[in-house]
């Protein structure tokens, strides 16, 4: 009797370990057969190239389920996530990774039956990881939309596997009312912002307000160049940019096994005036983060700070800060390179959309017409530009539908004014985040004067060279 | 009784076996399969056999220097937690005034976790060095130095706590009898209440040795392994090899399984060691 007990308890266990095992599996013949069903009809609805017959062809059986970069924008994705719902009936998912764990979390979620269906990739490289799983996006109206196509990611078959939704720019942030302070002071080295075109004049002016740094009432010209591990970003992913661009540019490449670092000593330029006209002594950089730097620049301690338009967020987030809205303006980095003077701002993106190839074909579809509205409905385009910010790379955007706020204004000026050259962002092509971890940690050591500037140039070309090797030996 | 124990084990145990079967072995073994595979995430895993361990201990991996740093870190914090927390207990054995109070607050640090302890310690060692201008990821002996003061710190309160619980299970008669002998304070503590609590010291050197072998978050958190990986405790250079490069997580998953095997083999031959000595009361 008891052992029959036993044994039937047994079974119920076992029974219902796999109905839990076997839950999400007796589901997939019919959504199967739905999914041959979508695709004949969302074929159909390419080729007529409507976005209206697109978007209602998916309306049925698909989902989306978007895991969302930053952690700051979270609030603003789940609304459009509602009001996609609202008038479509598709079912949005939008889950955010804590901040600096994206790759992580990515890496779990996609790897469940129902994982993201649109996750995003920060260039070539990161294509690189996710290949397997990002599908072709050539025939998507979202792709014909696109300004550029050139900044797509693309694969070796030609395919389009990762399309770019913002465009973003990053220099020098400068305090407009501290300048104008200097300018109105006997003896400034020049008159105006205007007269600003090389590296020669910004080092002049540069060190001469750091000499006058008690009248114009700061600590410093440059906000601190953080280095604390994990912050430096801005230098060894930003600023290393710069040398390679023009590089890659002389040699007519956008990628390289090897780099001369023919602009190494441009490197150093624009970074020993950083670090030698800045707020805190160079030793002390190991303690700083980007939010230090960025709080010094709103509090009025320093003139000028590098960082992209992302930043005008934490700049006016800061409590107690000093900086108007009207005095938030973008000088181009200069680094004392020939012809630098029609040098623009840096612009590219490091946010490309993938749509994930492994779910089925009516997530797919539901996941790329959410992306389609996204960037051409009224709605979708009000919440891009005015609460994500973004400068939307698309053809569905009009003039009068960019972000206000002063940074974006001034890339977009930037990047209108044609006798400018915008520096592309070739950090995409970057081997490795060992490779830009090793050289912010080099650059560390340089401001502790434990390393000199040869050893910073040698650690740059030779953990370049040894991490292409290293990821290309993975590729095969 | 022992017969219907049998009967009635898989019942008992079926629940915590299949909780254990779920959430540590079928991991464990997919961990290993996952060592001899190039993958990006579980399910698109592809045989390469035994690249991924000698990539694994290639130079420039770091691995080496890794588990050098690893293993002096956990030596001298072995030495330094278990001398002091025993000292303390000694201590807060002698039913001094508010005896309680201290043990609390000496056992609060343990509760805090890794990554704000971590960032808290970075804050106070920088403002301590922020008179000489300079920071904790200057100099790897810096960072040294801090991952074992922060060790010490959190880790004293908890072993405190065991070693207490042992000396006051040492029999009063012994001591008395020692005293009546003419045995010094020293002489007791070494000849009768070490021997009599050799069993704590098993537990308090095992549960630091493992601790401080496979710290992560503090190391994270304190130095992130600056400057340039000098201070890269072990389990986080295997973090950096899984997440540092495109196609390199079976590498790390390599590196996990050999990090396994070496903290069970460590920690298996000092059990053996301390456990041979503990005395049978």
């Amino acid at each position: 009797m008891k052992k029959k007990l036993i044994s039937a308890l047994l079974c119920a266990t076992m029974v219902a370990s796999m109905l839990v095992g076997c839950g999400s599996t007796a589901e997939a013949p019919a959504e199967e057969a739905a999914t041959t069903e979508e695709a004949a009809t969302t074929e159909e609805a390419a080729t007529e190239e409507t976005g209206a017959a697109e978007e209602t062809a998916s309306a049925e059986g698909g989902s989306v389920y978007y895991l969302n970069f930053k952690p700051e924008v979270d609030e603003v994705w789940q609304e459009v996530a509602a009001a996609y719902t609202a008038e479509t009936g598709v079912e949005v998912k939008v889950v955010t990774a804590a901040s600096g764990t994206y790759e992580e979390v990515l890496q779990s979620e996609i790897a469940s039956e129902d994982g993201p269906t649109l996750f995003q990739i920060n260039g070539p490289v990161g294509y690189q990881n996710w290949k397997d799983y990002c599908a072709d996006l050539s025939g998507t109206q979202l792709y014909e939309w696109l300004l550029d196509k050139s900044i797509s990611v693309t694969g070796e078959d030609g395919g389009v596997y990762g399309i770019p939704y913002v465009v973003e720019g990053y220099g020098i942030i400068y305090n407009n009312a501290i300048m104008d302070k200097y300018f109105a002071l006997d003896g400034a080295v020049v008159a105006g912002m205007d007269e600003i075109k090389n590296f020669d004049t910004l080092k002049a002016v540069v060190e001469d307000m750091q000499a006058k740094k008690d009248d114009l009432g700061i600590t410093g010209v440059f906000a601190s160049t953080s280095l604390l591990p994990g912050e430096d970003w801005r230098w060894q992913t930003h600023l290393a940019n710069l040398p390679v661009y023009y590089e890659y540019k002389d040699k007519g490449i956008t990628d390289a096994a090897e780099l001369e670092l023919t602009y190494g000593e441009n490197f150093h330029n624009i970074f020993d005036l950083y670090v030698n006209n800045s707020t805190v002594a160079p030793g002390l950089l190991g303690s700083k983060a980007v939010t230090d730097s960025m709080a010094e620049f709103a509090l009025g301690q320093c003139a000028m700070v590098q960082n992209g338009n992302w930043g005008w967020g934490q700049i006016a987030g800061v409590e107690g800060n000093t900086v108007t809205e009207a005095d938030v303006k973008f000088l181009p980095i200069y680094t004392g390179v020939a012809g630098e003077e029609s040098q623009g701002l840096c612009t590219g993106t490091e946010n490309f959309f993938c749509v994930n190839s492994q779910t089925s074909e009516a997530n797919q579809a539901a996941t790329i017409a959410f992306v389609e509205w996204l960037f051409s409905s009224a709605t979708g385009k009000n919440a891009v530009t005015n609460q994500l910010g973004f400068i939307a790379p698309f053809s569905t955007f009009e003039d009068g539908e960019k972000p206000t706020d002063p940074l974006a204004q001034e890339v977009i000026r930037y990047m209108e004014d044609s006798s400018l050259t915008s520096v592309s962002w070739n950090f995409t092509s970057f081997p490795s985040q060992t490779f830009k971890d090793d050289l912010g940690a080099a650059l560390l050591e340089y401001c502790n004067g434990n390393m000199t500037w040869d050893e910073v140039n040698d650690t740059f070309k030779t953990r370049w060279a040894e991490e292409k090797a290293a990821t290309a030996a993975m590729a095969e | 009784m022992q017969k219907t124990l049998k009967k009635y084990f898989l019942v008992f145990t079926a629940p915590t076996l299949i909780a254990f079967a779920f959430a540590f072995i079928v991991p464990f073994i997919e961990g290993i399969y996952l060592s001899f595979c190039k993958f990006t995430t579980v399910k698109n895993a592809e045989w390469v056999g035994l690249n991924n361990y000698k990539v694994a201990f290639s130079s420039g991996q770091g691995f080496w220097e890794a588990l050098g740093f690893t293993s002096l870190f956990t030596l001298v914090s072995i030495v330094s937690i278990n001398l002091l927390a025993f000292g303390l207990a000694l201590m807060l054995t002698r039913k001094l005034r508010g005896t309680n109070i201290f043990r609390t607050v000496f056992f609060l640090p343990n509760l805090i976790g890794g990554i704000v302890l971590g960032y808290t310690w970075q804050q106070m060692i920088n403002a301590v060095l922020y008179k000489y201008e300079t920071t904790i990821v200057a100099d790897a002996k810096f960072g040294f130095w801090g991952l074992v003061i922060l060790m010490n710190w959190q880790m004293i309160g908890y072993m405190m706590i065991i070693y207490i619980a042992g000396l006051q299970n040492v029999p009063t008669e012994l001591i008395e009898a020692a005293k009546i002998d003419g045995a010094t304070a020293w002489q007791t503590l070494i000849k009768v209440k070490l021997p009599m609590v050799m069993s704590s010291v098993t537990i308090c050197v095992f549960l630091t040795l493992s601790n401080s072998f496979k710290l992560f978050d503090q190391n994270k958190a304190l130095t992130d392994g600056a400057p340039r990986g000098k201070t890269e405790m072990l389990a986080l250079n295997i973090y950096e090899t899984f997440y540092g490069r495109a196609g390199y997580m079976g590498v790390g998953q390599a590196k996990a399984v050999v990090f396994f095997i070496v903290v069970a083999v460590i920690a298996l031959l000092q059990l053996k060691l301390t456990g041979s000595k503990e005395v049978e009361q």
